[in-house]
């Protein structure tokens, strides 16, 4: 099978809708396939990253701790725009520390989180075969 | 008392928050819950807007606000409540807004 370049936007708070579940359901779903896949968290959706979430009181099941699984199924390339984490009152240090084992290097853990510009995040998704938006 | 708002949509996808904010008199109430708590973390141009809307007071939902990771974002001058804190808010309110 052809290898694609599949990229998953990610614009939705999670919780308040489902998108954000339904993002991750997918993209777990799509790994198996063996694709290159980016993430890209922009706008509300770099809400999902948070650390620290507790769904305890809302009766919601807490799907933040599976985003660190993601490095276990080869998606190692999860972009996160510089201007909406800004917009938010956010920097890297609020949401979770993603990473990765390079089995190339000796199972080096590498960061999965790349922080880029909107015209950064711009290039690489117009590199992209197929985008699917949440 | 006056109105009690509530708000359930975040700040930054919808102008719920700012509609809301045009219809808050003094004497009222606006709780935020789900994805508008997101308003009352610092950092954020909402917050900023709460901060100079005096005659209102503002409250968010504890539950929500914990299920989003943001307990230490919290704003200055925002009351948490719990879910019995809520009903109290309607209880106490002569009147309830739910801007959907």
């Amino acid at each position: 099978m052809a290898v694609k370049k599949f990229m998953y936007v990610n614009r939705k708070a999670p919780y308040g809708t489902v998108y954000a579940l339904e993002s991750l359901e997918v993209v777990l779903i799509g790994a198996a396939f063996d694709q290159d896949v980016s993430l890209a968290f922009i706008g509300d959706g770099v809400y999902e990253l948070t650390k620290g979430q507790n769904t305890e009181a809302i009766g919601q099941k807490n799907f933040s701790p599976t985003y660190a699984a993601l490095g276990d199924y080869d998606v190692t390339k999860i972009y996160v725009e510089k201007e909406s984490l800004e917009e938010r009152g956010l920097t890297l240090d609020d949401l979770q520390h993603l990473v990765w084992e390079d089995e190339d290097e000796d199972w080096a853990e590498k960061d999965s989180i790349r922080l880029v510009s909107r015209a950064e995040l711009a290039d690489v998704m117009a590199e992209q075969e197929i985008i699917l938006s949440f | 008392m006056g109105l009690l708002h509530t708000v359930n949509k975040s700040p930054f996808e919808s102008k719920t928050f700012d509609t809301c904010l045009g219809y808050a008199k003094d004497g009222s109430t606006v709780l935020l819950i789900e994805d508008g708590v997101y308003a009352a973390t610092t950092g954020t141009s909402a917050a900023d807007k709460i901060k100079n809307a005096s005659g209102v007071t503002f409250a968010v939902l504890g539950p929500d606000l914990q299920a989003r990771g943001l307990e230490g974002k919290l704003a200055d001058g925002i009351k948490v409540v719990d879910y019995e804190g809520f009903v109290n808010l309607v209880a106490e309110h002569d009147s309830v807004q739910s801007w959907l």
